[in-house]
């Protein structure tokens, strides 16, 4: 044992001493010479010793629990990582020859190998009498081959048919449910909050599935001709879908103290797009091209909120056809 | 054993002369040079650290419910995706050190590519021959932006689902076609159907990386095949002569060691600084928002600009031709990407410098590049700032209204007068310069004629002014 | 000399800048300290009585001299006039004299500030004789008594998210809604947190028990005393307010230091 821990310090300390026995005949050097640097070599020494060093904390966090472990991780590994590149770079400015040296940028153009190349096509060209049909052939052969190629693509999914578009899952009479699946009651529906509602039965991550539900006055009402029944007892329904780029309209402003306060509004927090529920949904701030779509609602005979039609407009962004339905 | 591994390479590949020729290749030396190293070596940590997520991520919307360690979702309806995200960060080891690093790395990698862009730009780098070099770099960017907001989407989190709805939202507003391609990317309307996840991630993982590596290797072939190019700093430096390191000894270890401190500092940001802690968001639902969402920051300047419109969809009677998102979500990158591409035949255009360049120019050497390009750094930074505008109101109390008007009108001057400045700056830098050389011809001068002493008496006396000529 | 007015400069605009966030102003100063001191009398009756006085001196000019409010400017000026415009709060009940006297939210500078946490004017014996006061008009709802410790963080979570997240943000970082700013959560407690939603304080929407049961609140207060302090097992949380911070360490943290690496490893052009 002791025997094996000499002969190992022996070989170590032999490693350390040892140096490279200078050459009998030297061949005309390519590098540059350069000046020794022991100083340079135990700082690289200390270095990579480090680097192991980390490296092996990093197996051992590895192999341990303790607490914050991404923390040790990072540092581990990272400090690793650091240590070798500080390595290298001593490497490369401390330790390797100081050299410049220059080369030639390649010419611009090689005119010579040009003419070649060209004349190299044009004359194999020689056994050709239609040129001109011949090149159009090719090209409307390519052409149907593209075709070809690219047709599977349509597949995709709807390319040709925006019909899916002008769906939505509303249908008059279907009840509004909450997201527990309760039915939403007229009476329960108060002036001073909004609420969220699905249609009943029907698939709920869809852009035009949820609502907003809120409450008005029916005094301060000012919905646009035709709409006079779809806000029983001031009780509104729209889409919660942005009509500018499909974020849910999750925020609701309700002023405590009208002459000081902002009025209602419904705000989508992406782009502050800000919908008036009083005037069926009318932009007043914000990006928004296109007012809010409104769900005509009607109460039924126990008194659910039930949809009396579909919305107003399509919900959802816009697009070629959304105005046009 | 060294020649035996050159030996084997010689007899078995004929690559000593390659061999030669490469290890002596010469890079010029400028720290700024480097910054397209930084981009590269993120990308490389990028592929590495997302090999390993792969390994775990399952592309999938299915719903489940989520049953792990994290007691707020515990639970609640979650889809296969973001529970396997979830699952990675907070119950494997390790896991949430390599996908923070990702997602550092991705940050990092288009920080990297700005700058290396600025000092491209402004150095004139991309001109003849390099052209093509700078164009697969523009392509690498664009294609980096759009790589980065989908591997941040497919984690499925609310965040990313509000931005991966406003993303089909501008899909939706290229004018005619819009609806046709998105109903066809997704699979039917937002959110798509099942299948949509996994082409996701196929673009993620597999065809987004290889189109970037492919330009990378149009990029760094054409770099090689024509050389970098360098600064005139000695006069050595010519048009026709590079100088500089040779790649072995001296360039290999400093560049290895770029790689190394990159990777050390992903690393360390990876693990000591949180980013996207999706657990906090919670899983996307159609009908959920939440305040302050916002994109990477990489997609800043286009939130930005899509708070900054005004509201109007353009029609044409009952058919709606351009949506309002396509303004600042299509429009104005397009514009910022158009101008960049377009730039080196701009300037060959109104130039009419048709050469080879291989010297770099410094910025002040061309007043005009230099000053519309500051102009389009100030607007783009510009309508990046105002995307956090929602932050400086609650911070500052600036009001959002407020910002909006006023952003509104600084959007469109600051960057002529930034523009204006710059120019100044550069003509007034190169005149001082002039001023400068004259100066030091006079006094060499003055110093020839102190030491022929009176005999020179026909020369004007030592530090009479000379009639100074106007320069270039 | 023009590099130190140039920090002179600096410095002053830093100092502007910090004290904006500061919240309200308090308003100014009026005749609230010694109008019913801490004195002998703990009944209801005195209490209210101490608290009118206090009413009085700080409340009435916005909220009228009985409680009424103040619809409109006033016909005719007169000596010490203030112009004043507020709700009435008749019926507003204990629960929120508590919550807005709390929080600092009034005394209001001016009535048509947004209000926001301030410092507390009053102290706590003030507080509750004006609370007694305004309870006193009108039957109103008193101070709840929450308990988080019955909630359920995962309801909690999914409650806060579906109703609050819109405008605090979904870990109650706050945020905006257009005309005003949305306050963070985290110096909230949870008899506030319980009042506010009670309440509908400001442009925030009012939750009765029918919409938020008792129960479901309790949870939503357990994932707000959650939120202040979430687990952060990637590192520094950068105020969990999402991209726009980790934007600002991947430029200044990550560029700064790659292009120091850079500037270590290249040379120079003039070397």
């Amino acid at each position: 044992m002791i025997r094996k821990a000499l002969a190992l310090g022996v070989a170590l300390l032999r490693l350390w001493l040892w140096r490279p026995s200078p050459r009998v005949e030297e061949p005309p050097r390519i590098v540059a010479p350069g000046e020794p640097a022991p100083r340079a070599e135990l700082l690289l020494l200390a270095l990579l010793g480090c680097a192991s060093a980390c490296a092996v904390a990093f197996v051992v966090v590895y192999a341990v629990d303790l607490p914050r472990p991404t923390q040790l991780f990072g540092l581990c590994l990272g400090l690793m990582f650091a240590f070798l590149a500080s390595a290298l770079v001593l490497l490369g400015k401390r330790l390797v020859p100081d050299e410049e040296i220059e080369e030639d940028y390649p010419a611009p153009e090689r005119e010579h190998a040009q003419e070649d190349v060209i004349g190299i096509v044009e004359q194999s060209g020689d056994r050709f009498t239609r040129r001109r049909l011949l090149k159009v052939a090719a090209l409307g052969t390519g052409g149907a081959v593209s075709a070809a190629l690219v047709a599977p693509a349509v597949s995709f999914g709807p390319l040709f048919h925006t019909s899916a578009l002008d769906r939505t899952p509303w249908r008059r009479g279907r009840r509004l449910v909450d997201d527990a699946g309760k039915p939403l009651r007229a009476a329960d529906i108060s002036t001073e909050t909004f609420y969220t509602a699905y249609p009943e039965g029907a698939p709920r991550e869809d852009l035009a599935a949820p609502v907003v539900v809120v409450r008005l006055d029916p005094e301060e009402l000012r919905l646009p001709a035709g709409r006079e029944s779809w806000a029983p007892r001031g009780i509104l329904a729209y889409s919660k879908t942005c009509t500018h780029a499909a974020c849910a309209i999750a925020l609701y402003r309700k002023p405590t103290f009208a002459p000081t306060q902002p009025g209602r509004a419904l705000v989508c927090p992406c782009h502050y797009s800000t919908f008036d529920p009083a005037t069926g949904g009318t932009v007043i701030f914000g990006p928004a091209g296109r007012p809010l779509p409104q769900l005509p609602l009607q109460i039924d005979g126990d008194g659910n909120l039930r949809a009396a039609g579909n919305y107003s407009g399509l919900p959802g962004p816009s697009w070629w056809g959304v105005r046009h339905r | 054993m060294i020649r035996a591994t050159v030996r084997f390479l010689d007899s078995r590949a004929g690559a000593a002369p390659l061999l030669k020729k490469a290890l002596r290749y010469v890079f010029p030396d400028h720290w700024s040079f480097l910054l397209g190293e930084v981009a590269l070596y993120s990308f490389l940590v990028l592929v590495a650290t997302g090999v390993y997520l792969t390994f775990f991520f399952e592309p999938s919307t299915t719903q489940t419910i989520y049953d792990g360690s994290y007691a707020p979702l515990r639970g609640q309806q979650v889809s296969e995706a973001y529970r396997s995200v979830l699952d990675l960060s907070l119950e494997r080891k390790a896991g949430l050190l390599i996908r923070q690093t990702h997602h550092w790395a991705a940050d990092v990698f288009i920080v990297s590519i700005v700058l290396h862009l600025i000092r491209v730009f402004f150095t004139g780098a991309f001109r003849k021959p390099r052209d093509l070099v700078y164009y697969a770099g523009l392509g690498m960017l664009m294609l980096a932006l759009l790589e980065g907001y989908i591997g941040y989407s497919l984690v499925d989190d609310l965040l990313s689902g509000m931005g991966l709805a406003i993303g089909y939202s501008v899909g939706m507003a290229l004018p005619f076609v819009g609806a046709n391609l998105m109903l066809a990317i997704f699979d039917g309307p937002f959110p798509g159907s099942s299948s949509f996840w996994p082409r996701m991630y196929v673009a993620h993982v597999l065809l987004l990386p290889l189109l970037i590596g492919g330009l990378l290797a149009v990029h760094l072939l054409g770099i090689v095949a024509r050389h970098h190019t360098q600064f005139r700093a000695k006069p050595r430096q010519t048009e026709r002569k590079v100088v500089g390191l040779p790649a072995f000894p001296g360039y290999a270890p400093r560049s290895i060691g770029l790689a190394l401190a990159v990777a050390a500092v992903l690393f360390l940001l990876g693990g000591l600084v949180q980013i996207n802690p999706v657990w906090l968001w919670g899983p996307y639902h159609v009908s959920q928002g939440t305040n302050g969402a916002q994109p990477d920051w990489y997609l800043g300047w286009l939130i930005g600009a899509l708070r900054l419109m005004p509201s109007f969809d353009v029609t044409i009677g009952s058919y709606t031709l351009v949506p309002n998102p396509f303004w600042g979500g299509v429009g104005f990158p397009l514009a910022v990407f158009g101008l960049l591409a377009a730039w080196p035949w701009l300037e060959r255009k109104v130039t009419r410098d048709r050469g080879a360049h291989n010297l770099l120019d410094r910025p002040r050497d061309a007043p005009w590049r230099t000053a519309i390009g500051v102009g389009i750094l100030t607007w783009v930074f510009l309508v990046f700032l105002f995307g956090s505008s929602d932050r400086v109101y609650v911070f500052f109390g600036l009001s959002y209204e407020g910002q909006l008007w006023v952003y509104r009108v600084l959007v469109w001057v600051v960057p002529v007068v930034a523009a204006g400045i710059a120019h100044r700056v550069c003509v007034e830098l190169r005149a001082g310069e002039h001023v400068e050389r004259m100066r030091a011809l006079a006094e060499t001068e003055a110093a020839r004629e102190r030491a022929l002493g009176p005999l020179g008496a026909t020369e004007p006396p030592p530090g009479a002014p000379r009639p100074a000529r106007r320069g270039p | 000399m023009r590099r130190s007015a140039g920090i002179a400069a600096l410095g002053a605009l830093l100092a502007l800048v910090a004290a904006l966030p500061a919240g309200a102003d308090p308003p100014p100063p009026g005749i609230y300290a010694n109008a019913g001191s801490s004195s002998a009398g703990g009944t209801p009756s005195g209490r209210a009585a101490r608290g009118y006085a206090l009413y009085g001196a700080n409340c009435a000019t916005c909220h009228g001299s009985r409680g009424e409010g103040v619809a409109g400017p006033p016909a005719r000026k007169g000596v010490g006039d203030r112009p004043g415009l507020g709700p009435p709060l008749r019926g507003v009940g204990a629960i929120a004299a508590d919550f807005y006297l709390r929080t600092g939210y009034m005394p209001l500078s001016s009535p048509s500030a947004q209000p926001s946490r301030s410092h507390v004017l009053f102290s706590e014996k003030q507080i509750d004789a004006i609370v007694a006061y305004v309870a006193s008009l009108g039957h109103g709802p008193p101070i709840p008594r929450p308990h988080p410790e019955r909630g359920n963080l995962s309801r909690g979570l999914k409650l806060f998210t579906e109703h609050c997240a819109g405008c605090h943000q979904v870990v109650a970082e706050g945020g905006i809604v257009t005309g005003a700013r949305v306050p963070p959560l985290e110096d909230a407690t949870p008899v506030q947190i319980a009042e506010a939603v009670r309440i509908g304080p400001y442009l925030m929407p009012r939750f009765s028990k029918q919409d938020i049961g008792d129960r479901d609140l309790d949870s939503i207060i357990r994932y707000v005393q959650y939120a202040k302090h979430p687990d952060d097992p990637g590192g520094w949380a950068l105020g969990h307010i999402g991209p726009f911070p980790e934007g600002m360490v991947a430029w200044l943290i990550g560029g700064s230091l790659l292009v120091a690496v850079c500037l270590v490893i290249g040379r120079r052009a003039t070397s």
